[in-house]
């Protein structure tokens, strides 16, 4: 057993799990949406970035590049919170919550399609 | 994307990791402990603020305890916080830093700089491989006619030393194995600026497999190696290597010469190396028996020369052994004590050879037998350039340094490898032959530098390829006329026609020349230079050979009609 694709499946699962996690419940509903998975889903997000840093191989690169559109969209979805909640004279609205979920639902697609890869490459590895 | 980057991505993993963890654990702390807000009533921050304060936090630039004054245990939060962040970011900085003074990393970067300026590289350059006596010298050789080089050795104070050396053309080196394709690869084997490769490390693998390389991608390409012993030598020729040179064998052939055959060694020492020595310093040779100090791989080359001249030779050894007094008279010790000289007969002896591989010892065998017989012809053997001085001020009649010799013979190669095949010639000259030679170079250079150039009649002579296609005659004598006044000559003398594999050496003047003709001339460097525009201009040919003055421009044809 290798305890480093250990480290690096669990993060990217728990990414994953994270996100869907989050997105779960009904679009514009507030109460159906915690910010602290957001939160954790962001930062387990960018941990799988660093992790995937420095792999030559063309699925590493894949495996890049779902990481940091997942980071993009999950940001825009924390920036987008950040203004509803601060700035916004209005608050948080039912609108403006469904922003924030569909974005995040637009970083879960990338983590799904991180984690396919992930399997992918696994099943390829024939020992 | 490039292997730099991976590299420093990859070694950054775990800082960056930690970097991540922390700050999401001092952002998640703030948001779950509960504060007082300004009225004392409970309130907890969100996670912008609380982004916002551990980010001014960890760069330690500090606002203060924002919105409201915090209570106990949001301050003792911040106290870890304080600690863990700035200890993550030395972490990270750190690991940075070590990653590019890393010397794997350096080297990397300096390859990647090397690789990117040889890609860049537009004029012709030579790709050398070995930087000692014998490539720096070549290197310089190169430098003086204008041809950049491109150096890899895997000694890295070698390279060092390369960028110290103050040369007007830039110089670039690598650092690495030769041996492997990828960096000869790096070094320019494949840009089509490159004219040759030369093979001089100390390593006979090394240069064969350099070799080998470069004649398999580019056959047409001049390959020039060194050799140290006969198997490879016959090898590197059996897949069409342009020029091989035995140190060894090379410069005991040329001490061989300086010492039975002075008037030959003062041709090759005109046309290949460029110290010119007066007409005079030819010693009248004197047969007799020679003293050989020093009987390693040089000794043993140089006591074959020798012997194959009829030369009989004294061996002084620390190591003899039986098969070696068998075969000469030998005498075990360094040279350095008089005993062993006068042991060895050093007063009957007409010269002696100091070649061991150490300089002092050398300088310390010519003092001794100097003393001993004053009349004895000294040559000495020089193995490191930093002793110039010493051997200078010894004034022993040869002073020989092995890599200075064979720089010359592969720069004189690549200038005009017809020289080389010349001095093959030359050698079978006799005495009498070889002496007139030297008079008649002589009478033409006086005491300025002998140079030579070579011509094949062809695509690069364009008048004489007119001249010769139009069915007229032309003889060598045209060509050593002068262009500005055809009464005089040039002072230049042909010293070889080749025609297939016929060689006329000193060939008459009369010789009529064909297309295809390769030709050798040698003078002074004025003259040289005025007689390409016989090559190359077809008018000054004309006036040369014929008399006829060039007439040309609209009053010359209107009254004559027909323009030249």
């Amino acid at each position: 057993m290798n305890r480093e694709k250990v480290v690096f499946g669990f993060f990217i699962i728990l990414a994953l799990t994270l996100n869907v996690g989050f997105v779960l419940g009904d679009i514009d509903n507030p109460a159906h949406h915690e910010v602290f998975e957001l939160f954790l889903a962001l930062v387990v997000s960018l941990i799988c970035t660093v992790l995937k840093f420095g792999d030559r191989s063309h699925l590493g690169a894949l495996l890049l590049a779902t990481s940091l559109v997942a980071d993009l969209q999950l940001i825009a979805a924390a920036v987008v919170w950040a203004y509803a909640e601060q700035i916004s004279t209005l608050g948080m609205t039912d609108g403006t919550m469904a922003s924030i979920v569909s974005l995040a639902a637009g970083a879960l697609v990338a983590n799904i399609i991180s984690v396919v890869l992930l399997v992918v490459e696994s099943a390829s590895i024939r020992r | 994307m490039n292997t730099l980057l991976y590299i420093l991505l990859r070694r950054l993993r775990l800082p960056l990791t930690v970097l991540i963890g922390v700050y999401a654990v001092s952002v998640l702390g703030f948001v779950l402990i509960p504060g007082l807000d300004d009225q004392g009533q409970p309130w907890r921050m969100d996670f912008f603020h609380a982004f916002y304060f551990v980010s001014f936090m960890g760069s330690t630039i500090g606002f203060g305890e924002i919105p409201y004054p915090f209570t106990s245990a949001q301050r003792m939060w911040t106290l870890v916080c304080i600690y863990a962040t700035v200890i993550a970011w030395l972490y990270a900085i750190g690991a940075m830093l070590s990653v590019l003074q890393d010397k794997g990393f350096s080297r990397l970067l300096s390859t990647r700089r090397f690789a990117h300026h040889v890609r860049s590289i537009r004029e012709p350059f030579y790709l050398i491989c070995g930087f000692g006596t014998t490539g720096r010298d070549v290197v310089t050789g190169l430098e003086q006619q204008g041809i950049k080089s491109v150096v890899i050795d895997i000694d890295p104070s070698r390279i060092d030393a390369l960028e110290l050396e103050q040369y007007s053309l830039p110089v670039v080196g690598l650092c690495a194995d030769a041996s492997l394709p990828e960096n000869l690869d790096l070094a320019g084997l494949q840009n089509p600026c490159c004219l040759g490769v030369l093979a001089l490390t100390n390593d006979d693998n090394v240069n064969l497999s350099v070799s080998i390389a470069s004649k398999l991608l580019y056959p047409k390409r001049i390959v020039v190696s060194r050799s140290e012993n006969d198997t490879t030598t016959a090898n590197l020729y059996s897949f069409g290597t342009d020029l091989v040179v035995d140190p060894f064998k090379q410069f005991a052939e040329y001490l061989g010469l300086a010492a039975h055959n002075p008037q030959k060694h003062l041709i090759v020492d005109w046309l290949i190396y460029p110290q010119h020595r007066p007409i005079a310093s030819t010693y009248k040779h004197q047969s007799g028996r020679w003293i050989l100090c020093g009987y390693g791989r040089f000794g043993r080359a140089l006591a074959g020369t020798m012997r194959a001249e009829g030369t009989e030779i004294t061996i002084v050894d620390p190591h003899i052994d039986s098969a070696i007094s068998e075969e000469s008279a030998s005498v075990t010790g360094i040279g350095t004590e008089a005993s062993t000289l006068i042991q060895a007969g050093v007063e009957g002896a007409v010269g002696i050879i100091a070649g061991t591989g150490n300089d002092a010892d050398n300088l310390s065998i010519i003092m001794t037998a100097r003393e001993l017989n004053p009349r004895l012809q000294t040559v000495v053997r020089q193995n490191l350039d930093s002793n110039e001085l010493i051997f200078e001020r010894l004034k022993a009649d040869f002073v020989m340094n092995p890599g200075r010799t064979i720089a010359s013979r592969i720069l004189a190669h690549l200038r005009t490898p017809l020289l080389a095949e010349f001095l093959d010639q030359a050698m079978a000259l006799n005495e009498v032959d070889a002496r007139e030679l030297i008079q008649r170079i002589n009478r033409l250079v006086g005491d300025d530098q002998v140079r030579t150039q070579a011509f094949t009649l062809g695509e690069d002579t364009p008048a004489v390829k007119e001249w010769i296609e139009s069915g007229q005659v032309l003889t060598l004598r045209s060509l050593l006329k002068s262009p500005a006044d055809r009464t005089t000559d040039l002072k230049c003398l042909a010293l070889l026609v080749k025609r297939g594999d016929h060689y006329w050496v000193e060939p008459g003047e009369l010789t009529e020349l064909h297309m295809g003709d390769e030709i050798l001339f040698s003078g002074r460097e004025s003259d040289l230079y005025q007689q390409r525009w016989l090559f190359e201009n077809a008018r000054t040919l004309n006036y040369v050979v014929t008399g006829a003055e060039p007439h040309y421009g609209v009053l010359s044809y209107f009254f004559k009609g027909t323009p030249h």
